[in-house]
């Protein structure tokens, strides 16, 4: 069970999450006890139980394969931190 | 019907005042648009304010009244809470993360209302990203409860309840994942419809956790919510969870008689974890109900309990996923100045997150991760389905299941702040309604030392025709949901 710092780190690095080192503790006691409360349901019976995924265990509906949307580029990216060109602009990968 | 009367009527008796032109929707509108200026600095129920077009749309309206092709809805002021997209309206989740997104497009239940005919007044707040239970998290502050301003309006759709609570329009949209709707209409003496899952679409619902998100009215009275639920159902092409269902007609069948209808009360859910005031309050609710002619039964929902582990897997799981898409690239907060990709991903979202959804986030993660998927993830899918075979069980000697909406009255803003485990017991009575994907409805039950407390009534799979007529048959026997909150009481 996660509940020491070097644990939560790595989780936090899987979330893409950058935790503070003043909140470190106090963020690996909080996640510790919600672990501690949803680890009761170790004590209850599943075996054979099929997992349930869907509320009413429904198909999910497909659509015919075709275009259904015009381009918005221009009001998509409206929304965008950065763009230029058309392009959603990121910071350099390669050097 | 004077103006300031006009901020607490229904709107079926706005709808009926439309229609026969004792007042006109702008003069309704003006009425809705000043309450919420007179009092929304002590509440903060209201984040978005939309006088200009909320004025367009009711003069649409009134020429729509004028020329006859006015619909039931047709003028009516609403409030959408702001995690429903709408389009060239800012749509934040109440978090840091959307402060500044303006949508390209509408949520199908937000052009549904558009083309029924009602006038949007602005967006109400909530707790970020739907993740709360006291509207406490927001980024734009606390919203305060009308009946005590020292207390909390439940959530996360807390600025929906507290707006209507508080006269600032007859009809607000809620969401629901394990209880957003039912538990502030509990708190603010407000009634309160969670759907069946897939009654009405999420396309346009900024996602929390996809297999329990609904959306549902909240709104004075059950006439009310009959109403709005009418305009919000249905198939919708853009959401693959959407039933397939012909849509009853929920106001067709409000006036039947209850009588013969049997009321499962569970025992689980007048256990300790219920304020005893609550649960006599409860019983004298179903009194009531059993005077109109209805039966209880005692049932069992032997899982209840363990709902809330099963639920704080499964919701912060499917959250992880879905918030996985503000990266800080396409649109959302992005951090100053990143040194490489993955320094733009992390500070964009632990600068946009607020510490409750990032809490969820690592909880969903680990649940997910490579090692304890089987042990947390698929424990709760299987925990899931016990759950809901509970209430199928239940429900083959039942019609409707009732109990609390939540386990006390509205608390003091703070008080559970601290203590995210103590905030997640408040949903203890509702979130396994959304695990099963049944409807729930909350009505006002009456006041404890001046606050309101909410019965809920549990239906079968898209039987929300049955939910509302026991509903309504209890608001036309008792007076609970007339009262009102002596803040807004100033205002009349």
């Amino acid at each position: 069970m996660p509940t020491i710092p070097a644990d939560v780190l790595s989780v936090a690095q899987l979330a893409r999450l950058h935790i503070d080192d003043t909140a470190l503790d106090d963020v690996t006691d909080r996640f510790g006890r919600t672990l501690n409360l949803v680890a009761e349901l170790e004590k209850i019976d599943t075996d054979g139980v099929v997992p349930m995924s869907n509320p009413h265990d429904m198909h999910q509906r497909l659509r015919p394969d075709c275009v259904t949307e015009s381009n918005q580029r221009e009001a998509l990216q409206q929304a965008a931190p950065a763009v230029a060109d058309g392009f959603f602009l990121v910071p350099r990968v390669i050097d | 019907m004077s103006l300031e009367s006009l901020t607490y009527a229904t709107a079926s008796e706005l709808s009926s005042a439309l229609h026969t032109g004792k007042i006109s929707a702008v003069e309704l509108t003006e009425a809705c648009l000043n309450a919420i200026a007179t009092h929304n600095s002590e509440v903060n129920a209201v984040i978005t304010l939309c006088e200009d077009a909320a004025i367009a749309e009711a003069k649409a309206a009134d020429l729509q009244l004028h020329n006859g092709s006015a619909g039931p809805l047709t003028g009516v002021p609403l409030l959408h809470k702001d995690i429903f997209c709408t389009r060239n309206v800012p749509t934040t989740c109440a978090s840091k993360m959307l402060r500044n997104f303006i949508p390209p497009y509408d949520a199908t239940v937000v052009s549904r209302l558009r083309t029924a005919g009602t006038v949007m007044l602005g967006k109400t707040n909530m707790d970020e990203f739907a993740m709360g239970s006291s509207t406490e998290t927001s980024v734009f502050g606390v919203t305060r409860n009308p009946w005590d301003l020292n207390c909390v309006p439940g959530g996360s759709s807390g600025g929906a309840a507290a707006a209507v609570a508080a006269g600032f329009a007859p009809l607000s949209t809620g969401t629901d994942t394990g209880g957003s709707i039912r538990q502030p209409a509990s708190l603010c003496g407000i009634t309160g419809l969670k759907p069946t899952y897939g009654r009405v679409s999420r396309l346009g619902i900024i996602a929390f956790a996809s297999s329990l998100d609904q959306a549902g009215p909240m709104t004075r009275t059950v006439e009310d919510a009959a109403l709005m639920l009418q305009a919000m159902s249905g198939i919708d092409a853009g959401d693959s969870t959407s039933a397939d269902l012909e849509v009853p007609d929920f106001s067709a069948g409000l006036n039947q008689p209850v009588a013969g209808l049997r009321i499962g009360v569970p025992k689980e859910y007048f256990n300790h974890n219920l304020d005893e005031q609550v649960a006599k309050k409860i019983h004298e609710a179903l009194d009531e109900l059993v005077k109109e002619g209805a039966e209880l039964v005692d049932i069992e929902l032997p899982h209840t309990e363990q709902g809330i582990a099963t639920y704080y897997i499964i919701a912060p799981a499917e959250a992880s996923t879905n918030l996985s898409r503000y990266d800080g690239v396409r649109f959302g907060h992005r951090c100053e100045n990143p040194e490489n990709l993955n320094d733009l991903y992390e500070r964009s979202r632990s600068e946009g997150f607020g510490e409750e959804v990032q809490r969820r986030i690592l909880v969903g993660t680990y649940a997910l991760s490579a090692g304890f998927y089987d042990a947390y993830f698929k424990k709760a899918q299987q925990v899931r389905r016990l759950i809901s075979e509970d209430f199928k069980k239940a429900f083959e000697h039942c019609d409707v299941i009732a109990g609390p909406a939540a386990p006390g009255t509205a608390f003091p803003l703070g008080a559970k702040s601290d203590d995210p485990l103590a905030m997640y017991l408040e949903d203890i009575y509702t979130l396994s309604v959304n695990l099963a994907g049944l409807p729930g409805l909350s009505v006002p039950a009456g006041l404890i030392n001046g606050m309101p407390v909410g019965l809920q009534l549990i239906g079968r799979a898209f039987d929300e025709t049955t939910l509302l007529r026991m509903g309504h048959r209890f608001q036309l026997r008792t007076k609970h949901h007339l009262a009102r909150p002596t803040m807004a009481g100033a205002n009349q």
